[in-house]
């Protein structure tokens, strides 16, 4: 029973030290994981749920935005780029937060096919990282069911 | 009335209620959980024209009655849409009910010039994003330190300290007197 404990433990442990290494999250994330405990244990699930709905509705209308050459928004794709950036800032999703950054400077000098090519990686990234999210979520699951509990993982 | 003691003694104890102001639902749920943590009673809402109807301060009477607990502290996103945390710190500041509640900015921001704004309005702190656990404590302790030395300034009115300083004051009149009217003579 230990040793399926400690293989499901080791594998989340290595698993989330990639996600770091790989650029996918930052320390604003181990930020979040301090805040959970026993008494709220889907803290962090629950957050990233809320940012990755906040990432479908922001893109769609940024999509609107950018959908007609002709008739572009720009300031309100710069508003869901903002939006963007402060909630993948907030959550610690690094990649998404770094595409928001070109997003922004495209946006400033109004160049459509730039959004456009930020858009579709920033939909990209997201989508990427709600799976490896899922991925680190359900080996969190399986440890508690195999009733261990989710070691603390210190990133250097 | 009874309800009315419950919140003044609650603003006694040492749990702070505190209202964040912030339109990312993602910012919201982080900032209450980072409040929940430090042991304060939280109260989010999402717009700087809610938290105003929330403290009673958009005109409609009616509406003062809805909040159960005083408000110790408001935390406040500094971009939203309608009203700018700017223009909430300002709102409040010009509120003789509310003035005295210590606001702080929070923004992602990190502009010289908008935290000079801010802070010359009366913001007491200014947070750059994303918060973290860290800055909340070294808040609350700024909070809690400041309740602590306004008690402390009321009740050293009537220090020795005090009357010595006042008759200090008398005792170089009447000195100066005395020379001018040893020089006269």
């Amino acid at each position: 029973m230990n040793t399926v404990v400690a293989k499901l433990q080791r594998q989340f442990q290595d698993y989330l030290v990639s996600l770091y290494q790989q650029g996918f999250l930052d320390n604003q994330f181990t930020e979040l994981r301090k805040l959970q405990d026993e008494g709220t244990p889907d803290f962090v699930a629950e957050v990233v749920s809320l940012f990755f709905d906040d990432c479908s509705k922001l893109i769609n209308s940024m999509s609107r935005s950018l959908e007609r050459p002709e008739n572009v928004d720009f300031k309100q794709v710069d508003s869901g780029v903002h939006q963007l950036k402060g909630s993948s800032s907030s959550v610690g999703a690094r990649r998404v937060k770094n595409v928001c950054i070109s997003f922004k400077e495209c946006c400033d000098v109004q160049n459509r096919e730039g959004c456009l090519r930020c858009l579709q990686q920033v939909d990209y990234e997201y989508k990427m990282l709600k799976t490896k999210l899922q991925d680190l979520f359900n080996l969190e699951k399986q440890i508690v069911q195999a009733g261990g509990a989710i070691p603390q993982v210190n990133i250097n | 009335m009874a309800l009315g003691d419950l919140s003044s003694s609650s603003s006694s104890t040492s749990e702070l209620h505190v209202l964040a102001v912030d339109d990312s639902i993602v910012d919201r749920k982080v900032i209450e959980r980072l409040l929940r943590i430090s042991a304060c009673k939280v109260t989010t809402v999402e717009s700087g024209t809610r938290a105003l109807q929330y403290l009673g301060l958009d005109g409609d009477k009616g509406s003062s009655g809805l909040k159960d607990l005083k408000v110790n502290l408001i935390v406040t996103d500094y971009s939203m849409p309608g009203l700018t945390g700017y223009e909430l710190l300002k709102k409040i500041k010009e509120s003789s009910a509310f003035r005295e509640i210590p606001v702080v900015i929070m923004s992602s921001e990190n502009i010289q010039p908008r935290i000079e704004q801010c802070m010359t309005e009366g913001a007491e702190d200014f947070l750059l994003k994303p918060v973290k656990l860290a800055d909340v404590k070294r808040l609350k302790e700024l909070i809690m330190r400041g309740g602590e030395a306004e008690q402390e300034k009321t009740s050293n009115l009537i220090s020795p300290k005090r009357i010595l300083q006042n008759n200090i004051f008398f005792f170089i009149i009447f000195f100066i007197i005395t020379i001018t009217i040893i020089f006269i003579v």
